[in-house]
């Protein structure tokens, strides 16, 4: 399968890999995917008083496009509001990588862990989600 | 070094160029170019004639008679051919024919279509190792049973499963047994003179010859009967019409000529790169062999990797040309419908490269390839949740995992 240039670079050169310390008040987890379909992926934001993105990491099991999104997802969301991030759209992140249609899901995985992220800092400061806001 | 190195060769092999340089000859006018069949000229007797010198060279290196060799285009059409004309031949004994897993889509496909047509396929289950063992078989025969099709060697996990035994049982119950030995053939002994083996597939492009020939052996005694699957000119006793291509036909023979002469010492050769593969990864954590390390085909090595994605795996390693799972299935993201049989855990199967070594293979290129699989490894695995959860003491198949 051809890869586009700009998925061989993430790939190559993956932005913000690491972990954050899951359990501090100002960091928020999203963990999604499983392993028996192949992949997962562990998105982590540090967030200010401000609700501001100061910092984000990753650690992706998953094909070369998986592990491209979720590093371009890295890049997008700092100094994004939690609102800001939470809008961003798997379409956004395929068209930028190229994403052949196989591979679209793993630009969906991407879109839920910055969701789930999200959803998780927001747990954490006691924020309504916006599930529960209706 | 030439790059990327080639570790793909149960996918297919390069033609060895006493090979190519043999079929090169059957070309031109200057060549041998005539229709075998013509009966009337020069021109076709020396095309029949060079067919004829093939034909015994691929039943020299099974211990056959060359009158039980039908040419095919490929071990494809063979197990085409042999379970469909043998189970349309003998529908009136029974429909219930037994088969594994783990065979090759030739084979699984061409039974779902039986099936289609009426009749019942047992799938049977090898055991962890990959095996599938004669007393499966046994168990799985019934009254009405009237074929058995199982390959003699996987071609993704190169396990050789004991023909000679199940041959045996199939025999003292007349149940016809067909196997498919295009990984096999060339690689390791096969005696037809001793095995109970009714129809047997093969394909010249796993053992260094041209791709698009193969062929069919069809036991004379006791006689196997088949109905015809391409219907035309009445070649090869009626079997299988079309036009003999004589380049590809002497191709295959020559290909098979070499192996029965070179089959020894290059199976120890193979073995012993194996080895030297093996040495300089099985060190790492969780990296895992799948199927029996013992009863395997020399140059296959087919190893997990944990916690590392297979696709990503192949991307990082560049320079070298394997493949996640057969061939004929890697354009698909399900991991291999092979490994699950055998009960490795999806995320392992997933995890999975198959390596396979041949003739051209060096040390060198096993070294470098050894050096890159474990960079790559290591790589990935630092990008990996799962490694760092399993490096935290976490159990992942305690985890609810969110499929989607």
């Amino acid at each position: 399968m051809a890869y586009s240039d700009k998925v061989i670079d993430h790939y190559e050169h993956p932005r913000n890999v690491g972990r954050l310390d899951d359990k501090a008040e100002n960091v928020g987890t999203g963990m999604v995917g499983a392993p028996a379909c192949g992949d997962v992926m562990r998105l982590q934001i540090q967030v200010n008083d401000s609700g501001i993105i100061e910092d984000a990491k990753f650690k992706t099991y998953g094909c070369g496009s998986a592990i491209a999104s979720s590093s371009l997802l890295t890049e997008w969301v700092k100094g994004k509001s939690l609102d800001e991030a939470a809008q961003i759209k798997n379409t956004e992140i395929a068209e930028e990588l190229a994403l052949p249609p196989v591979k679209i899901h793993c630009s969906v995985l991407a879109e839920d862990a910055i969701k789930a992220a999200v959803k998780n800092i927001r747990e954490k400061r006691g924020e309504k989600t916006e599930e529960a806001a209706g | 070094m030439k790059l990327p190195i080639y570790l793909d060769y149960s996918a297919t092999c390069p033609v060895d160029p006493r090979v190519a340089s043999k079929m090169a000859e059957q070309l031109t006018m200057e060549g041998n170019f005539g229709n075998p069949a013509s009966r009337s000229h020069l021109f076709g007797w020396k095309a029949e004639e060079a067919v004829e010198d093939a034909r015994r060279q691929v039943a020299e290196l099974i211990n056959a008679d060359p009158r039980e060799i039908v040419w095919t285009s490929g071990a494809t059409e063979s197990d085409n051919l042999a379970i469909k004309g043998a189970a349309h031949f003998y529908q009136g004994r029974g429909k219930h024919i037994i088969t594994s897993k783990i065979e090759h889509k030739a084979v699984l496909d061409t039974c779902r279509q039986l099936e289609r047509e009426g009749f019942e396929v047992t799938y049977l289950n090898p055991k962890e190792d990959g095996i599938v063992y004669p007393e499966q078989v046994a168990e799985a025969m019934r009254e009405d049973t009237i074929l058995v099709s199982l390959m003699h060697v996987n071609n993704e996990i190169g396990v050789i499963n004991d023909i000679a035994a199940i041959g045996e049982l199939c025999r003292e119950r007349k149940v016809i047994f067909h196997v498919d030995a295009a990984q096999s053939a060339g690689k390791i002994d096969i005696d037809l003179a001793e095995m109970k083996v009714d129809l047997m597939s093969f394909s010249a492009h796993k053992i260094y010859g041209p791709k698009g020939i193969g062929a069919l052996y069809v036991r004379r005694k006791p006689r196997v009967r088949l109905e015809a699957q391409m219907h035309g000119g009445g070649h090869e006793r009626g079997m299988r019409s079309g036009t003999l291509p004589t380049h590809q036909i002497v191709g295959m023979g020559e290909a098979f000529r070499i192996a029965k002469e070179e089959m020894a010492d290059e199976a120890k050769r193979l073995v012993a790169l194996r080895e030297r593969f093996w040495s300089q990864i099985s060190d790492m954590e969780e990296v895992h062999i799948n199927g029996s390390a013992e009863q395997r085909v020399p140059g296959n090595l087919n190893v997990s990797f944990a916690f590392v994605e297979g696709e990503s795996l192949i991307m990082s390693l560049k320079d070298l040309a394997i493949s996640s799972g057969s061939a004929c299935t890697s354009a698909s993201l399900e991991p291999s419908y092979v490994l699950r049989a055998l009960g490795v855990n999806d995320e392992l199967a997933h995890s999975s490269l198959r390596f396979s070594f041949g003739r051209f293979t060096t040390e060198q290129d096993v070294d470098t390839a050894a050096k890159e699989v474990r960079q790559a490894v290591e790589k990935l695995r630092e990008l990996s949740p799962l490694w760092d959860m399993y490096k935290d003491g976490v159990d992942l198949s305690t985890i609810e995992w969110a499929a989607h």
